[in-house]
């Protein structure tokens, strides 16, 4: 039998998180293959529905990733993220799926290694909780 | 399900044309392209897809008060119910509020392998049981605390019902598990969801071996009562829990410590037109010693609605409901708006919460749920 892959959905706030991905990619840095990124604007503008729609499609997990707050394009992206975060977790853990499943980074431009480490560290716990209860309806679909 | 079989299920050809409808309806008073006289219009001359792809056909509150009014007894509700559903299989389904949020989680929760963790809220104060005659159906209070970003105060309901239930002694079953009830899906089309949401719940109602099933929340209440019998089958007495309190009311069972408090009493439109259940919540308010009830201008049939349904199309003219509603209130002098329903709270208080010119006046009044006030007046038993 195959091992489990996880799919992870990466919400990526452009200026940032998004770059540092496109720099791990032309600076040859080895990471897991799971993570499908999603380029949003700013990690401000991501909404729990982003988050449930990716569940409901099957992720296994999901990361939001943007700018640290001293670096954000719109002065206050990563405050919204953080309060909106807080929320979505709440909404997650009550549904019954693990904490692991869910993680809030904030990644800039430069860091790229951070962001590689980043999905190996996700893709490794994953792997230890194992597919999503909502994956089963998806299993036809292959990473 | 065509559009001949609605016409001839919920009786639209007898519609005499006479306006009743649209001059009664809450949306119609702001929204001017809003008309059910219209969209029964349209549905009799055979224009399906000007009913199906018209933005307004998820405006409709299914409030009842056009049904109520009606000479002719076109069950208005029922129409757009299925025609949402018509609406729902051609990939309609209205501008859903907070992006989808509660639709989605709707969705998800009919996965048979889900796990919730649905009851985290529960302490020691409360005393429940795995074996017992009556069940208490929670509802979706453990998904609002999270979904909204203003205090919403509905796993309080839950949590003064369950203070009331053991101040009778009664150690109720909740359900770990337990779905939503679908109501929103139903009113929204998607009734494929509703029905497995409904196999879902009877299966675990049924395995738990429980005689009652008390609610706190009407739109649970009367999904059970009136569109679970035409998918699921549950042999349970349904009760509402103003129903359950004033029932113990009769007989003197309860015992209030003086609270003093001018209250008025909205009717939400579940509770108060779809299932006639009028006098029992106003029944318990009068027994509490220091409350007065005044009743506002719109009460009981007539009253006005919190302004959405289904957490669908909830746009400025909601909003202008909601402001006239409060004002309603505010007019009679009340310090306090009782209602019975969670999600007329919540509809109410993001009308305080969000304020701009263009929604109304701002207006300020404390909403409370009726168990709230109950929960808070009850003497301790010795």
């Amino acid at each position: 039998m195959n091992e489990f892959e996880p799919v992870i959905i990466a919400f990526c706030c452009n200026w940032c998180t998004y770059a540092a991905a496109d720099i791990a990619g032309t600076s040859r840095i080895q990471y897991p293959h799971n993570v499908s990124i999603v380029r949003v604007m700013c990690s401000g503008m991501v909404d729990p529905i982003y988050v449930l729609r990716a569940f409901e499609g099957g992720a296994d997990g999901v990361i939001i990733a943007g700018c640290s707050y001293v670096d954000c394009h719109y002065i206050n992206g990563p405050v919204k993220c953080d309060a909106m975060f807080e929320r979505l977790k709440g909404i997650v853990h009550t549904l019954g799926l693990e904490d692991e499943r869910l993680r809030r980074e904030m990644i800039s431009t430069s860091e790229s290694i951070v962001f590689a480490h980043v999905v190996e560290e996700m893709v490794g716990q994953l792997k230890k909780v194992g597919p999503s209860p909502f994956r089963k309806v998806r299993e036809d679909i292959t990473v | 399900m065509t559009l001949d079989d609605i016409i001839k299920e919920t009786n639209t050809f007898y519609c005499l044309e006479c306006g009743k409808c649209s001059s009664i309806c809450p949306i119609s008073r702001y929204n001017p392209a809003y008309s059910p006289r219209v969209m029964v219009e349209h549905a009799l001359l055979g224009l399906e897809d000007d009913l199906v792809y018209n933005r307004e056909l998820f405006s409709c509150l299914t409030c009842y008060a056009c049904q109520l009014k009606c000479p002719s007894d076109v069950n208005y509700p029922l129409f757009i119910q299925k025609m949402r559903a018509i609406a729902s299989n051609n990939g309609e389904h209205g501008e859903c509020a907070h992006s989808g949020t509660l639709q989605s989680l709707t969705r998800l929760v009919t996965n048979p392998a889900v796990k919730q963790r649905r009851l985290e809220w529960l302490s020691d104060e409360f005393r429940t049981s795995d074996r017992s005659d009556v069940l208490f159906f929670v509802g979706c209070a453990p998904y609002f605390e999270h979904i909204f970003d203003f205090e919403t105060k509905s796993i309080d309901i839950v949590k003064a019902s369950l203070k009331i239930l053991n101040y009778f002694g009664i150690e109720p079953v909740l359900l770990p598990n337990e779905r939503c009830c679908g109501h929103d899906m139903l009113w929204t089309g998607d009734v494929e969801t509703f029905r497995r949401l409904a196999e879902h719940n009877a299966a675990l109602i049924s395995e738990s071996g429980v005689k009652k099933i008390i609610f706190s929340c009407p739109e649970c209440y009367q999904t059970f009562k009136e569109n679970y019998p035409n998918y699921v089958k549950i042999d349970c007495e349904l009760q509402h829990i103003s129903e359950f309190l004033s029932e113990a009311i009769e007989k003197d069972e309860l015992s209030f410590k003086e609270t003093k408090r001018k209250v008025t009493y909205h009717d939400p439109c579940r509770l108060g037109r779809h299932m006639g259940i009028y006098e029992p919540p106003r029944k318990v308010l009068e027994a509490i010693p220091g409350i007065e009830l005044v009743e506002m201008k719109h009460s009981k049939e007539e009253s006005l609605c919190c302004g959405t349904s289904a957490f669908t199309n909830c746009d400025l003219y909601s909003k202008q409901i909601r402001v006239e509603r409060l004002l309603e209130a505010k007019d009679t002098g009340a310090e306090t708006l009782i209602t019975s329903c969670p999600k007329c709270q919540i509809h109410f208080r993001c009308a305080m919460v969000n304020k701009g010119e263009e929604k109304g006046p701002d207006v300020e009044i404390e909403v409370m749920d009726m168990v709230n006030l109950v929960a808070n007046a009850l003497e301790e038993k010795n």
